[in-house]
């Protein structure tokens, strides 16, 4: 007899979305800690550090994210280090987005006019209250947007972490199929609910590209 | 009754340049400029663009470095080293307006003219709020504190602009070409501000096109050309230039 999808296999599949959004929030936070660290490196006064972040962020833009799994997954493993998929993928996420979210935030940092920066220090405002106060809320409306966007792509990418056996919605979906041999229905569900997580993400970056262009406020 | 034998106060001037150089690459903006303003003076910067009148102005208060000469502000001395900690102690002395305001714009007004003293200062809350309420009344825009300022006419940002510098209650002002980016109409509520502060004693350089503003508010005009301070004089100085440069320089300004 037929093994046939049912309410159970819905209720798994449920239960992966579950760990999808789990590993989107850790890899977020931690990425965006990571992140703002790059882009403060990136932006800072000392030009060595703004080398050595520029290094950072070229070669790990420059490596797949599978491989960043797999390092973090089997390559910790070879020293003994027992690490399980969530963090292995929650690591390799964040090292990930740390490069690509410093970057974008940079661009934003460097996008508010110069002379916000000079009006500040000639009010004799240091460096750092100049940045957090004056620089930092300009900078953090405009990468609203783009980072809403990173955080899509981000979401999207956990299904990765299949491929180490971490039971997030894709693997769970692959885990079903293997018993049903329904991979239409199944992948169907599965990328339906990715669009069900991503929508509200996409809607709301949309809605605040408009109200940004509209005014400052 | 026997008369005090006061020696006389020597007023040690707010702001002395002495052969201040400034380059740019190998571009040379400022080529040896000395002059000195007292306290209370007001200096009017005139001259060609290009001539380096921002220049001047921005290495009085810091913004450039300079190669070579010293600057003199209020106790501060400048010469071409200085840490930050000394370029904060300057600029808590001097305040400078630009021509293109740069009010912060995710702030309201009350909070453009706070921030300084509430950071710098570690003003509290209710004093913040007094001394808003002070400075914005000075350029006559009280009920303005919530505004944003985008929400503001040019001639109302300009003017919060200098509030939110004399908000650091700054001994000497320095005005870079502040109404030349106002409609016309827009440009006499500004330059009325500035000579009610002139008025009041503040000391002032103030680097302008409004001919009419020097020759009437300002103690002495500065005429800079090239690099260098071409010509100095009083009111009479624009009937009467000695230099054919000033006096072309004035004609073209009609
Ligand atoms: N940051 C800069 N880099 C290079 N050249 C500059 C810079 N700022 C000003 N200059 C040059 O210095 C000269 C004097 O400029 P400025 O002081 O702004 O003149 P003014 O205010 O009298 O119009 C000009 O030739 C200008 O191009
Ligand atoms: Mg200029």
């Amino acid at each position: 007899m037929d093994i046939v999808f049912n309410w159970s296999y819905f209720g798994y599949l449920l239960y992966g979305a579950m760990w999808t959004l789990v590993l989107s929030a850790c890899a977020f936070v931690l990425g965006g800690a990571a992140g703002f660290l790059v882009m403060l490196a990136r932006t800072a006064q000392s030009r060595l550090i703004r080398q050595i972040a520029l290094v950072y962020v070229e070669i790990i833009q420059g490596t797949p994210l599978l491989v960043l799994l797999f390092i973090a997954y089997f390559g910790l493993g070879v020293f003994g280090i027992e690490v399980p998929p969530l963090v292995a993928a929650a690591i390799s996420l964040m090292i990930n987005a740390s490069a690509f979210l410093g970057e974008i935030w940079k661009g934003c940092v460097e996008a508010v006019p110069r002379t916000q920066r000079e009006a500040a220090e000639c009010l004799a405002l240091t460096r750092w209250q100049a940045f957090v106060d004056v620089i930092l809320p300009q900078a953090a409306r405009i990468a609203t947007p783009p980072t809403v966007g990173f955080m899509v792509q981000m979401l999207k990418n956990t299904s990765l972490a299949s491929v180490v056996g971490f039971v997030e919605l894709t693997r769970a979906a692959q885990v079903i199929n293997n018993s049903t041999i329904q991979p239409f229905l199944v992948f169907g569900i599965a990328g339906t609910m990715y669009f069900v997580l991503c929508y509200p993400l996409t809607a709301w970056s949309r809605s605040l590209e408009r109200t940004l262009n509209v005014g400052r406020r | 009754m026997s008369a005090a034998v006061n020696a006389p106060a020597v007023a040690l001037p707010a702001v002395a340049l002495k052969d201040v150089r400034k380059s740019y690459g190998p571009l040379e903006v400022l080529k040896g400029v000395s002059f000195d303003v007292a306290p209370g003076e007001v200096v009017a910067i005139i001259g060609a663009s290009g001539s380096g009148k921002s220049t001047a102005l921005r290495c009085i208060n810091g913004l450039e470095s300079i190669q070579a000469g010293s600057i003199e502000v209020c106790g501060h001395h400048v010469g071409t080293q200085r840490s930050d900690a000394e370029l904060r102690a300057l600029r808590q002395d001097v305040g400078i307006v630009f021509q293109s305001y740069n009010l912060f714009p995710h702030l309201t007004v009350e909070q453009n003219v706070t921030l300084a003293p509430r950071r710098v200062k570690r003003i509290g809350n209710a004093a913040a709020k007094d001394l808003a309420r002070a400075c914005l009344a000075q350029v006559g825009l009280a009920e303005k504190a919530d505004s944003y300022p985008e929400q503001l006419s040019g001639g109302q940002q300009q003017r919060v602009a200098i509030a939110r510098s004399l908000a650091m209650q700054p001994k000497v002002m320095l005005f870079d070409e502040v109404t030349s980016a106002l409609d016309p109409h827009l440009t006499g509520e500004v330059l009325r501000v500035m000579e009610k502060l002139a008025r009041d004693g503040m000391t002032m350089i103030t680097v302008t096109h409004e001919m009419g503003f020097a020759r009437r508010v300002a103690n002495r005009t500065i005429f800079m050309r090239d690099g260098l301070v071409w010509e100095v004089g009083g009111a009479e100085m624009f009937a009467a230039p000695r230099t054919p440069e000033l006096q072309s320089f004035l004609g073209s300004e009609l």
